[in-house]
């Protein structure tokens, strides 16, 4: 059952991919200063004009991926592995000036807390005209109208009086508005939106999804949307990347993954997302808790909490398998499960 | 009406006398063994609801009834003294900041009984083990931790251990789940299901979320800037929805199955709402793309059939408005001509009769077609 967002203007599965923006090659990072290996083995691509969900529990390593991506680790923790290559240029090893000439030109970032990432003394035009005087060395008159061009391009009622308005005067999808008006501002590569919906209301929640899916459209920019919430990616994206403690475990397009899951997680995730589902009444939970972050563990990481879990899933370190119809998943039973009968293997866990 | 508890016509304010009231005439029942829904977004004043429903704060006029006496207007000794009863107990919302960080789970589970001192030491002890019981936690190597050692899920739990170590009859949880992931959030839902059925304890669930009430609420109050705009049986009033700030929201809920219906889209308003819903009438005139000059007086709740309400002038007409889309997913197998409802004007033809908002019959087919189609619950997978 395909799922198609009413408002998306380019429909998952219509236009080809175009050309590669971002690509991440054999990502490791580590955390508490080289001691714990908190993101293992990440490799994945996002075209140009290609929406990819990246979706998780919390601990799953997605936020880390996704700082990673930003240069914007957060002290403690660095890339140990891998490669972070945007258009084909790598990025990893860079140092800290050439980030910066990276970060809000070719790519865009919005995240969960607009109000925390502006300045409260400064009115949101002006920290976009600088934006725009800084990247694109534009003069403080063509900025400022750029300002408001762009923040009517973002949705924003009345953009010249907004320009005018500090943080403080603004609702928090009106900041998230204007914090997406600054990651588009020089026309990135790639915008990064992490849990840039979970802090807005349902109303406002849709409406930034909405405007997030225009922007991708019209500007050709490839999008990764981190969430922990299957049903905000399942609205936006082409194509959706499952984290689960520190791997990947499961990568496909929208419609395939959220139908026919391979992965017996990616399977639970979907059966605890009750949403919409107002004649079901059993909530049903996945059993046990993810592993802690840097666990040595034989096998597959989510053996414990699985109901398909055999001996051979401990036997060792379980890679990232490509199916014959190009998709990908971490599981080395996935050919011989069947998981629409998860439900009554019992998954289901009786006591709360 | 006998529920346990009953609130009726409450306002509540800040501030100045002629400031915009935070509640505006709240009728709410909770009976025995319910689960009630109280949704809304930020600011709609869901959480005051809650917290002069549990006399934290003084209303400007109304009633709070509980099991037959008013508690709205006790004050003092008598007001300390329900309290203390621990019979209608509240649930904070944000857990990390709602316990003591210098208190272990186990004592402040306890506190709420310490406080009512009518228990001795060993069988507040024995009370703290099965109220940590009941909800899951691992008393053995949970109990002594601080909250700043537990992970969200298990604060949310010792946060619940510690409003249902009284025994209440009645529990309002604010934002109980909001800040969990959804497996966690099934727990504590089931949680709050189970005690329901094995105490007959009433609950009151506050969300701003849609999904926190999936499954377990019988009844749900939408409330909008203060108002009860609606209220009804979950599936009905989520199911098909009689206001249309209901249908907003369960249009922009998002889900991870294909949805029928509006878009969300249809539902917003085309043009700048008039000037004078800025000041008066009703409170979701502002946002509605239906509104017209009989909205400029206030709509109050008027029953639509024995089990719902709504506070909408254009209750039985708005519908007729909105360009429904069919569902696109079930279009090749849908068990009826779906695929005609694109254009506004066959709006209603094939789907759920009109006459159904107007009589208030719990028409409970055609709300299932019309905007939530179940029917398209992935199926191939059997």
């Amino acid at each position: 059952m395909p799922h198609s967002p009413s408002s998306d203007p380019a429909t998952p599965g219509g236009p080809a991919p175009g050309p590669v923006a971002l690509s991440v090659e054999g990502l490791g990072v580590t955390v508490s200063s080289g001691r714990l290996t908190a993101v293992r083995d990440v490799s994945f691509t996002v075209a140009r004009g290609e929406a990819v969900g990246l979706v998780g529990e919390s601990g799953s390593g997605k936020t880390l991926i996704c700082r990673s991506v930003l240069g914007l680790l957060p002290p403690g923790c660095a890339v140990s592995e891998g490669e972070i290559a945007l258009a084909g240029e790598t990025l990893t090893g860079r140092s800290r000036r050439e980030w910066e000439r990276v970060r809000g030109t070719r790519v865009g970032a919005v995240f969960q807390d607009p109000a925390s990432y502006l300045n409260p003394s400064l009115t949101v035009g002006r920290q976009l005209a600088e934006v725009l005087r800084v990247k694109l060395g534009l003069d403080r008159p063509r900025a400022g109208e750029r300002a408001v061009e762009l923040f009517a391009a973002v949705g924003l009622h009345d953009p010249a009086e907004v320009a005018r308005r500090h943080p403080h005067e603004l609702s928090g999808g009106m900041l998230q508005r204007v914090l997406i008006a600054i990651a588009v501002a020089c026309a990135p590569d790639l915008l990064v939106a992490d849990e840039a919906t979970t802090a807005l209301d349902v109303v406002v929640q849709a409406e930034v999804l909405e405007l997030l899916a225009r922007m991708r459209a019209e500007h050709d920019l490839a999008l990764l949307l981190v969430s922990h919430d299957l049903a905000v990616i399942a609205e936006v994206c082409d194509r959706v990347l499952v984290a689960y403690a520190g791997e990947l475990v499961e990568d496909g397009p929208a419609e395939r993954v959220l139908t026919e899951p391979l992965h017996p997680y990616t399977e639970a995730l979907l059966r605890v997302a009750t949403v919409g589902d107002w004649e079901r009444r059993e909530l049903e939970v996945i059993p046990g808790a993810p592993p802690e972050v840097g666990a040595r563990l034989p096998g597959c990481r989510f053996a414990d909490r699985c109901a398909f879990a055999a001996p051979e899933c401990l036997s060792g370190p379980v890679p990232l398998r490509e199916t014959a119809d190009g998709r990908r998943v971490r599981c080395v039973r996935s050919e011989e499960i069947d998981l629409s009968r998860a439900g009554a293997r019992g998954t289901r866990e009786v006591a709360v | 009406m006998s529920g346990l508890l009953e609130i009726s016509g409450l306002t509540v304010a800040f501030g100045r006398r002629d400031t915009r009231p935070v509640l505006d005439g709240v009728e709410l029942s909770v009976g025995e063994g319910e689960i009630v829904g109280v949704i809304g977004e930020t600011g709609s004043g869901k959480t005051t609801l809650a917290r002069t429903a549990v006399g934290l704060v003084a209303p400007r006029s109304g009633r709070v009834v509980f099991d037959g006496r008013e508690i709205s207007g006790a004050r003092g000794r008598a007001r300390r003294a329900f309290r203390r009863s621990g019979q209608l107990s509240y649930a904070f919302q944000d857990p990390l900041r709602a316990l003591d960080p210098e208190l272990t789970v186990r004592r402040a589970v306890a506190e709420p009984l310490a406080v009512a001192g009518e228990l001795d030491g060993a069988r507040i002890a024995a009370r703290v083990e099965e109220a940590l019981e009941t909800v899951g936690l691992d008393a053995a190597r949970l109990g002594d931790r601080l909250p700043g050692a537990l992970s969200g899920g298990q604060r949310q739990r010792a946060l619940l251990a510690r409003a249902i170590v009284t025994r209440p009859r009645l529990l309002i949880a604010d934002e109980p789940v909001s800040a969990l992931d959804a497996s966690n959030r099934n727990r504590v839902l089931r949680l709050l299901d189970r005690l329901r059925a094995e105490r007959r304890m009433a609950v009151v669930v506050i969300s701003h979320d849609l999904s926190s009430l999936a499954g377990i609420a019988d009844r749900v109050a939408v409330l909008y800037r203060g108002r009860v705009v609606e209220q009804g049986p979950v599936h009905e009033v989520f199911g098909r929805p009689l206001h249309p700030y209901t249908a907003l929201l369960t249009a922009s809920a998002p889900s991870v199955r294909a949805e029928g219906g509006p878009g969300a889209a249809a539902l917003r308003p085309s043009a700048e709402p008039p000037g004078w819903t800025a000041r008066e009438g009703c409170v979701f005139a502002h946002r509605c793309p239906f509104v017209t000059g009989s909205c400029r007086t206030a709509p109050a709740p008027a029953a639509v059939g024995p089990h719902r309400s709504a506070a909408c002038h254009r209750v039985d007409q708005w519908r007729e408005l909105v360009a429904w889309t069919a569902p696109a997913a079930t279009s090749g197998q849908a068990p009826e001509p779906a695929a005609t409802g694109r254009a506004p004007e066959p709006a209603a033809t094939g789907r759920a009769p009109e006459p159904a908002a107007a009589t208030g019959e719990p028409r409970k087919e055609a709300g299932r077609v019309t905007v939530a189609p179940v029917t398209a619950r992935p199926s191939e997978k059997g």
